[in-house]
């Protein structure tokens, strides 16, 4: 708990801005191999998905509930 | 020492009938049901102490060549797993019998897909070609209508309801970070700046910080107080805030931290903190806009946390008050208190570290891969109904249109379990004796409700049997009454004995 406070209040040191700058890198590749996991998923989806995407969502109308 | 924590949810299913203008959701929903349980034996109609039942499902007289042939009035029914299945508010709503832990009650709001599924089935064969019923496990149609997924909670009369409201509401403005099921859009507040993606379904529904109302301006701690049991010793603490899950570690989550977040409450076990919210309800809505878990929300003390912060408060409470009081309440076998905690600390962690990590164990973190994946490839805007149509169509229940299917996301519960949940009752709760009396009974049941089964057994009066216990009627109390027992008649006069 302590740690995480310190962590999002303190100012940046150098070696905090370093060391941030190596997870934005790792963040990116991390994105790519996201990319690359979904990417099979995506084109599924694109076959399944409703045609009429704009009238479908114009007829998706519900009764309010609880 | 906190009492078991009995539990149950109520979902209201999304319902759409494509290409039949003329049908309206609640026919439509009478529909649903009424095939489904035409298929079995005998319906039981639910018993209407207090309640009204509705009567404006009309018969679905059109030129269609198949004319109906079930009943479209009967929109009640009670089932041999011991749940409720009805039409409310326009909506089909499945309510599960009650559970005496998080993971039976995973097991059963489970069911509660399969027997909607099967429904869609058994429907079918009334429909005009062309026509289809859609059902979505969601809470909201994108155009500011919302409809519920409510957990029930047992909790001690004795527990004084203002400190409910008190240590209640932090846990149930944040533990959407794990139990959100996501949203593309936003339904309600800034227009000019609406959020595109949000983590949760109902936030954007929420408006007051403590009410009694469910269908308009809901309040986080809805204030009914209608225990379906003894009044003098319990309460049923009705949480209306919650979205709909497919993910199943989401509604066990869900169900077991609050479940001990309530256990804490009812033992005043607090550890001198507190972590009320300076204000709930714009707290609830900034944490839903914000996937990126940064937003900082004011406590009453003044300071100031994340809903991850303040979630892993509640952690390192819970952990505190198993050590020195243990988990008995969570469940008999301490095994799904202990479950609890673990997924509870390993979803806690992965949000802090990296939320995609979850992307197989949380519905918003799933749902936002693909909104997102499906956005970039496109080179889609925000506004693009593709997207709202992903984001309506992970609900979707059919197996050939869901998303959510295609996900390869971790399972709690087997497969197995969940089909015998489709007909058979908790065997830990009273929900064991209504669900056997409809097994073995039918034919004499007349009517049943939560807290009691009316009997019908040709000779006047009808005969009530009240349930006013939740953890008395269980398989350990009744199965020894039922056993050899050939008629209701016999059933009556061995309780009476």
């Amino acid at each position: 708990m302590a740690e995480r406070e310190q962590k999002r209040k303190q100012p940046q040191s150098r070696e905090e801005a370093v060391a941030d700058e190596a997870e934005t890198a790792a963040a990116s590749e991390r994105g790519e191999r996201l990319k690359a996991e979904i990417d099979d998923l995506l084109d599924e989806i694109d076959e399944v998905l409703e045609d009429n995407a704009e009238e479908f969502v114009r007829n998706y109308v519900q009764k309010g509930g609880q | 020492m906190a009492i078991a924590k009995v539990c149950g949810i109520e979902t209201e299913y999304g319902i759409l009938v494509v290409s039949g203008d003329e049908v309206s959701p609640t026919t439509a929903s009478s529909l649903l049901i009424n095939s489904y349980v035409a298929r079995l034996e005998r319906k039981i109609g639910w018993d209407f102490e207090d309640e009204s039942p509705q009567r404006d499902a009309r018969g679905f007289a059109r030129d269609s060549s198949t004319p109906p042939e079930v009943e479209t009035h009967l929109v009640n029914a009670v089932l041999t797993n011991g749940a409720r299945y009805y039409v409310d508010h326009a909506h089909p709503e499945y309510s599960t019998p009650e559970c005496s832990n998080a993971l039976e009650l995973l097991c059963h709001d489970r069911a509660g897909e399969v027997i909607l599924r099967r429904s869609l089935e058994a429907a079918r064969r009334f429909l005009p070609p062309g026509e289809e019923i859609l059902v979505h496990k969601n809470n909201s149609d994108g155009k500011g209508n919302s409809y519920g997924c409510h957990e029930n909670y047992l909790l001690d009369r004795a527990t004084p309801f203002s400190r409910i409201v008190q240590r209640v509401t932090p846990h149930l403005v944040t533990r959407q970070v794990y139990c959100g099921a996501g949203k593309v859009g936003q339904e309600s507040g800034d227009k000019e700046h609406p959020a595109h993606f949000q983590i949760s379904q109902r936030a954007d529904f929420f408006e007051e910080e403590v009410g009694l109302e469910t269908t308009l301006k809901r309040p986080i701690v809805n204030t009914r107080d209608e225990p379906h049991a003894d009044p003098q010793k319990y309460r049923r603490l009705h949480v209306i805030v919650g979205d709909a899950n497919l993910s199943e570690v989401a509604t066990f989550l869900k169900v077991g931290t609050t479940a001990l977040v309530l256990a804490m409450i009812e033992d005043d076990f607090h550890a001198g903190r507190d972590l009320s919210l300076a204000s709930p309800v714009s707290s609830i809505r900034a944490v839903s806009r914000d996937p990126e878990l940064g937003a900082l929300l004011e406590l009453s003390s003044g300071e100031h946390l994340t809903a991850v912060e303040l979630q892993w408060e509640l952690y390192g409470l819970a952990r505190k008050y198993a050590e020195e009081r243990g988990l008995e309440c969570l469940g008999e076998s301490s095994d799904v208190g202990a479950m609890v905690l673990e997924l509870w600390e390993q979803v806690l962690q992965g949000l802090e570290v990296d939320p995609d990590s979850l992307a197989n164990q949380l519905d918003w973190v799933a749902k936002r891969r693909i909104v997102e994946g499906y956005r970039d490839r496109h080179g889609l805007k925000w506004s693009d109904p593709r997207l709202a149509v992903l984001d309506l169509q992970y609900h979707d229940l059919r197996p050939a249109k869901s998303l959510f299917a295609r996900l390869d996301m971790q399972r709690l519960v087997g497969i197995a379990e969940v089909e015998t949940a489709v007909t058979e009752p908790p065997a830990t709760t009273r929900a064991y004796f209504r669900g056997r009396c409809l097994s073995l009974f039918a034919s004499s049941v007349v009517a049943a409700n939560w807290d009691s089964v009316v009997f019908d057994i040709g000779e006047a009066p009808l005969r009530r049997v009240p349930m006013m216990e939740p953890l008395k009627g269980t398989a350990r109390h009744v199965d020894t009454l039922f056993d050899g027992c050939e008629s209701p008649a016999e059933l009556l006069r061995r309780l009476g004995s």
